[in-house]
């Protein structure tokens, strides 16, 4: 099994004996900084997803983590492929299976609603979730028995970064692979927010989200726009797994769970309907998970990034930036 | 589902889809080798994954093509409502039936097959817990697993500290997973129906994480191992027929199937034991307002109901029969580690409840059989088993949204036989 | 203290926002034990979140509500829990769009009502379970008041149907039943005649009057303005948040703002009220 961010907790132990020198601790913090804010970039492009489908259908699209998972495979098949073709020139065989993985995992996501939730639209209301279990247990063990279920490791692409700044002997490193990672979180997320604001495909799924049933009277096409809204989730949770591969180095069958539990955490505490509450939440669930992990410990940073989703629901129930409902009575 | 082109253009698109889905992921095989990551192609099992996908949307098409008015789904819909309806007519019939076939089970089958009832029967307990969470009370919890984790703890590290027996403890690991369930219910159970769903989850990963990493009380990822089995009246089952022991009381050969037939009706008596009490409490107050919270809240509200107790009483009692289910799987397995209690089970006995039909007692029976029973027919199958469960969770719900027993029966009647209530009627709480 | 009852809900300078939206004004009036008191406006005057302030579903922003028992008990209901407005202070309501448990039979619906009574039986639910105790007792006076109730509404052929098989009309009045299963002393119906025929409006109309004598008061929100004029004893009027006007029917009437105001809408009820108010 492979935890996210075990990388990191090898980070912290190594930095145990760190903290002994006293200036070191703000270069310390903010190395923890740099590192968690890409694991947030990661678990933002995921929530993007959960929360499109929520907002529009209301369902916890729960197989979401595993299309990551299948990502993250995709753009390793890719980058092995290419490898083997004799493309090595980075950024193209890194632009090549940014495509390829994306393309493909769109293809999943619309294959998933098409087959397992489309029957079931205004059905039964746990029919979907139950169903959407099921794919989820589906795609896990299709990876592993198509895959094999051993870790699967990527030499570095990127190696090396810049030395931000050094304070007694620890240095704040800002790696190529986290630049490379924030550059194209931000231009998919420009992207999406371009094609939800601007475009017409963006009006018909803002309308969807208001109104389902006024939208398919005013002439929308809800089954297309839904499928899209699956083709574009998925297509980003493939960025989020090539980034996941690339940041990690190593990838299993199993990495959809645990990523996708807490990239939909990350969904509900930043407000689930609301995309920037997706990206804010997860790059809080990001910078929690790794602080917790350099100053308290590894093992139990899930139980803070899980027990701080409780408390926000409890204090906030709409999240950060969910609107708030009046109840009607 | 719309008629859309010609049923070979449709088969040849669907073929085409199969052909991206599945060419990379089974096409190109990763190995991990010296060199690092090395592909080996497959294309004879993309071919035909790709031909099945073919020849099986055809064949769809075709036999909808000769009944244009309806669906495929909605021919076998109706086809698995029929026979729910039969079982459902056949219910006076079909209940005392199993129950007999229970009871008689260790007299008629094979040692494997007794296990695997055992196995069953945990299941429709776990089952019939949740589902007066779930099916009566309308509380969506993925994360029932944390009491029967919490149960099996409570069982375990009891007897090791004090050295009580099984029947002893048993009462304390339903006590202390009921109050695990009072516990987290209090803060969370005013949360809408989804978040309520994501925050019970979390709890049954927290649980789970701290059994893996509080390693000196619960030993870790080692787990618990030495637990005492049960006794009946104080008789060990051993393989000995020394006094004390079962086989030595009764005068009886020392034989290893003593133990499991008494396992098999331990958990026979304690899911029927879940069933009476569950049965008993519809029909009172309590059952029947957490009844009327799964139909609307605000009416309970404004009827006087204290609707955060109430769920809290759901959620305790199906957190306690929980904790009964974890105790009793520890006593049998003498070993437990947080393996056993992953998110996977609270998956599982969700769809048991929801396939069964909410609320239904029968459909939890039924549909354990299927899902459990299921699978372990085709443990052969190996590493597809899980894949093929996946999938036939998916074609289940697709074919049968409802579960397989959709109707209620009211909890009392002014006169004659209480007429069931449609599905169609039946809130499914709060969203 | 017979004197000192005249008065039972007691709304004082009530307000409600919504965010910037005012929803009430400054509203007081008061309803009188052993009436039937209406309170009408054109749609969104805020008669509903008057309702749902009495009822204890939102907090008021200001002002206060008290209600006072035949006995001389009072509550502050702004202050309570909603679920113990209904039960302590003993106020039940029904909702503009019927709020029945529609998959439990008419029966179920009663006896859920009669939770607390029920509830209080059971010794905290263990005797219940093992059949033994005054739940028995408990059990049979409660199914015998459902079925009286039934039979008032007309509805006992129907007792084992689930609630939401039954005609629109129907489920009105067992929404109303269900309320009086509380033993209320104040009933506060939302629009309880929307949407019925002339007949079951005058069924209607002879049901209320009998719960108005038998003790228990009710306060109204209506469209039917015929209705309206027919049953009330006191009339109060809101309009956009505010009242203008509070009186007898005839008071009502003949109250220019009032008329103005209805004109202004310009529908249905404005033509109403004009043919009410020229017998």
């Amino acid at each position: 099994m492979l935890w996210l961010g075990q990388g990191l907790g090898l980070g912290s132990r190594q930095a145990a004996s760190w903290r002994i020198t006293q200036g070191v601790g703000l270069a310390y913090a903010l190395q923890q900084l740099i590192n968690g804010i890409t694991l947030g970039m990661i678990y933002g492009l995921i929530a993007v997803g959960y929360t499109m489908v929520y907002g529009i259908i209301g369902m916890i699209n729960f197989a979401h983590g595993d299309v990551f998972m299948i990502g993250a495979f995709l753009s390793l098949i890719a980058l092995s492929g290419l490898a083997s073709l004799g493309i090595t020139a980075v950024p193209l065989a890194l632009a090549i299976t940014l495509v390829f993985a994306a393309a493909l995992a769109a293809l999943y996501g619309w294959t998933i609603e098409r087959v397992a939730y489309r029957p079931l639209r205004g059905s039964f209301r746990l029919a979907p979730l139950i169903s959407a279990i099921g794919m989820s247990i589906t795609l896990q063990n299709f990876a592993q028995v198509t895959q094999g279920a051993r870790v699967k490791p990527l030499a570095p692409l990127l190696p090396g970064g810049l030395v931000l700044t050094r304070a007694g002997g620890f240095a704040v490193q800002l790696s190529w692979m986290q630049i490379a990672i924030a550059i194209t979180t931000v231009l998919c997320l420009g992207l999406f927010t371009w094609l939800v604001t601007k475009t017409p495909l963006g009006r018909a799924m803002r309308a969807c989200e208001q109104d389902l049933k006024m939208a398919s009277l005013l002439g929308i096409d809800t089954d297309r726009t839904i499928g899209l809204t699956f083709v574009i989730g998925a297509a980003l949770a493939a960025v989020a797994g090539l980034l996941f591969l690339l940041y990690y180095g190593a990838i299993d069958f199993y990495i959809g769970f645990v990523a996708g539990v807490k990239a939909f955490t990350a969904a509900v505490l930043g407000g689930i309907g609301s995309l920037p509450g997706a990206v804010l939440g997860g790059l809080l669930i990001g910078l929690i998970e790794t602080f917790w992990s350099a100053y308290f410990s590894v093992q139990y940073k899930d139980v803070a990034a899980f027990s701080i989703l409780a408390i926000t629901l409890i204090f906030l129930p709409t999240g950060l930036l969910g609107r708030a409902d009046v109840e009607k009575v | 589902m719309t008629n859309q082109g010609s049923p070979l253009r449709d088969a040849f698109l669907s073929a085409l889809v199969a052909l991206g889905l599945f060419a990379p992921m089974v096409g190109l095989q990763t190995h991990v080798g010296a060199h690092g990551i090395a592909l080996v192609p497959r294309p004879l099992a993309v071919a035909s994954l790709v031909g099945a996908v073919f020849v099986l949307r055809l064949a769809i098409r075709l036999w909808q093509g000769r009944r244009p008015a309806a669906g495929m789904s909605m021919m076998a819909g109706a086809a698995a409502g029929r026979i729910a309806l039969a079982a459902g007519r056949a219910r006076r019939f079909l209940v005392p039936a199993l129950l007999a076939l229970a009871l008689l089970m260790p007299v008629v089958a094979s040692r494997s097959t007794l296990d695997l009832g055992v196995l069953v029967l945990t299941y429709v307990m776990l089952g019939w817990g949740l589902n007066i969470v779930v099916g009566l009370a309308g509380l969506l919890d993925l994360g029932y697993v944390a009491f029967y984790a919490v149960g099996a703890y409570s069982y375990a590290l009891i007897a090791q500290a004090t050295g009580l027996g099984f029947w002893s403890c048993l009462p304390a690991a339903g006590a202390l997973a009921a109050l695990w369930g009072i516990t987290l219910g209090f803060p969370v159970l005013r949360l809408r129906g989804d978040y309520l769903a994501i925050v019970t989850l979390a709890f049954g990963e927290i649980i789970r994480i701290v059994l893996l990493n509080w390693v000196s009380l619960t030993g870790g990822p080692n787990g618990i191992s030495g637990i005492p089995r049960p006794t009946l009246f104080g008789l060990r089952f051993t393989m000995t027929d020394e006094p004390g022991t079962f086989a030595g009381f009764f005068h009886l050969a020392p034989s290893s199937a003593h133990r499991l037939v008494f396992l098999y009706y331990v958990i026979l008596a304690l899911a029927l034991l879940t069933n009476w009490v569950t049965l008993r409490l519809r029909r009172q107050p309590l059952g029947r307002v957490w009844e009327a919270l799964r139909e609307d809240e605000i009416a309970c509200r404004s009827l006087g109901i204290n609707i955060t107790t109430t769920k809290l009483t759901a959620f305790a009692v199906g957190a306690c029969f929980g904790g009964f289910a974890g105790a009793f799987f520890a006593t049998r397995q003498g070993f437990i580690s947080p393996e056993s209690f992953t998110f996977m089970e609270s998956a599982t006995v969700l769809a048991i409840v929801v396939l069964g039909g909410m609320g239904s007692q029968l459909g939890v029976v039924l549909a354990a059989l299927v899902m459990i029973g299921g699978p372990e027919m085709f443990r052969a199958l190996a590493d597809y088993r899980m894949l093929i469960f996946g999938l036939a969770l998916v074609v289940m719900m697709v074919l049968r949204p409802r579960g397989l027993v959709t109707e209620r029966k009211p909890s009392v009647s002014l006169g004659g036989a209480a007429r069931a209530i449609p599905a169609a009627l039946i809130a499914e709480g709060r969203s | 203290m017979a004197t000192a009852t005249a008065a039972l809900l007691d709304v004082r300078h009530l307000g409600m926002r919504f965010g910037g939206i005012v929803a009430l004004d400054d509203v007081s009036f008061t309803a009188r034990r052993g009436e039937i008191t209406a309170v009408i406006g054109p749609n969104g005057a805020g008669k509903t979140t008057a309702f749902n302030c009495i009822t204890g579903f939102y907090r008021p922003s200001a002002g206060g509500l008290h209600l006072t028992h035949a006995d001389g008990r009072g509550f502050a209901l702004a202050a309570m829990p909603g679920h113990l407005i209904a039960r302590r202070a003993r106020v039940a309501r029904t909702f503009q769009n019927i709020r029945l448990f529609a998959g439990m039979t008419a029966l179920e619906n009663l006896l859920v009502a009669q939770h607390a009574p029920l509830m209080a039986a059971t010794g905290l639910g263990v005797l219940a379970i093992l059949g033994l105790g005054r739940y028995r007792a408990a059990e049979r006076r409660a199914i015998d008041k459902a079925r009286m109730w039934l039979e008032r509404i007309d509805l006992l052929a129907r007792a084992d149907d689930p609630a939401g098989a039954l005609p629109y009309g129907a489920q009105r009045r067992l929404e109303i039943a269900r309320a009086m299963c509380l033993d209320p002393v104040l009933l506060c119906l939302d629009e309880p005649a929307a949407g019925l025929n002339p007949r079951e409006t005058a069924a209607l109309d002879a049901l209320l009057l009998g719960i108005r004598d038998q003790g228990c008061s009710i306060l109204l929100i209506e469209h039917d303005m015929g209705m309206v004029m027919r049953i009330s004893d006191h009339i109060v009027v809101l309009d956009h948040g505010r009242k203008i006007g509070d009186g007898t029917p005839a008071e009502i009437r003949a109250d220019p703002h009032v008329i103005a105001a209805y004109l202004g809408e310009d529908d249905e009820s404005a033509d109403a009220l004009a043919r009410a108010a020229a017998p």
